[in-house]
């Protein structure tokens, strides 16, 4: 008895070593989402473009990319060529401007290209907070059933791209057809 | 301690000209002061943004936060406390959008029954450890008697009988 008694700190220490080694490889601002696998939430916000307001019906039916942008947002600058790239090969992107002015934004547009099918302007924050968007960049992965499949907080470059969104885009198309 | 930051932020707000007041300047972000309807709904903001954790600067809590979102989600815990909400509905609100990483004191649920009950197991633990030590202790002093040699044992029972002799 005495002599495993002896080895109970040791295994303690595994224990929590293991625990510790794992909580390494864990990035903190990967926060679990509250909405993936929920409705998009319902919103009725003004385009950029022309003054129509906008709603979930503007999308209903296919399958695109929430992408949640400003212009003070500075990592939206390095993430912008990635969307223009991905608008070229096909994918369906829409733009959430948050908590922005319409014009330095669509001068952004403007200067950098235009991603987006059509604008959704949020300038208080409301759908943002709906979303439960806790900053920009984010881009939310959106299937034709308007349910929310995949969340990503921060800049969506090729590697997250290939990593976390390819392979859901192309199946959730599939599924679509 | 909400009643604290209420004086102590009146107390800096009077000592700088008004002029001058910037509500993006981090030292008022965190010290802004709420106008309520009833005292007792600024009690229950307290509380409430104490308790709850930013989602962007983790690590701090609703009131220490000056993170945009956080000031959205302050302003949100006003709106509701007004309209008569009671502090479950607002945590479930906020929840539903945040998931459960903003409460800084989670739920009883099946996910967390480790994190509240494990330290009662693990005083538990410690308590049987303890208690086994000592109740070995007792028992290796009693079982085993000190070994006296011969010209000891003499000696003590030499001890002993005089001790007879002369009470």
């Amino acid at each position: 008895m005495n002599k495993i008694a002896l080895f109970i700190p040791l295994v303690l220490f595994a224990t929590l070593s293991l625990f510790l080694l794992k909580g390494l490889d864990r990035d903190p601002t990967e926060l679990p989402s509250a909405l993936v696998g929920e409705a998009f939430p319902a919103f009725s916000l003004p385009s950029l473009m022309d003054e129509s307001l906008l709603s979930t019906d503007d999308f209903a039916g296919e399958v695109v990319l929430v992408n949640v942008w400003a212009t003070w947002c500075f990592a939206c600058r390095i993430e912008h060529p990635m969307l223009n790239q991905l608008a070229h090969q096909g994918v369906k992107i829409i733009g959430l401007n948050y908590k922005d002015q319409p014009q330095p934004a669509r001068q952004w547009l403007e200067d950098r290209g235009n991603p987006y099918l059509f604008n959704i302007v949020d300038q208080q924050g409301s759908l943002g907070f709906d979303l439960g968007v806790t900053g920009a960049p984010e881009t939310y992965l959106v299937d034709a059933q308007g349910i929310i499949r995949h969340r990503r907080i921060g800049v969506l470059d090729q590697a997250v791209w290939d990593r976390e969104f390819d392979q859901r885009y192309q199946q959730l198309l599939s599924e679509d057809q | 301690m909400g009643r604290l930051l209420v004086v102590c932020s009146l107390l800096l707000l009077g000592t700088v000209p008004s002029a001058n007041f910037d509500h993006r300047s981090a030292l008022w972000a965190s010290t802004e002061v709420v106008e309520f309807s009833q005292p007792a709904l600024r009690e229950r903001y307290y509380q409430l943004i104490q308790e709850l954790r930013c989602p962007k600067c983790q690590n701090q809590n609703l009131a220490d936060s000056n993170a945009p979102i956080s000031a959205d989600m302050k302003a949100q815990i006003q709106r509701m406390l007004e309209d008569q909400k009671t502090d479950r509905q607002i945590k479930d609100y906020l929840v539903s959008r945040y998931s459960e990483f903003i409460l800084y004191r989670p739920q009883v649920k099946q996910n967390t029954w480790f994190l509240w009950f494990a330290p009662i197991g693990f005083i538990f633990l410690g308590a049987m450890v303890i208690w086994r030590r000592y109740s070995s202790v007792k028992t290796s002093v009693q079982g085993d008697k000190p070994q006296l040699t011969i010209e000891q044992q003499q000696r003590l029972n030499k001890l002993l009988d005089s001790g007879e002799d002369n009470p």
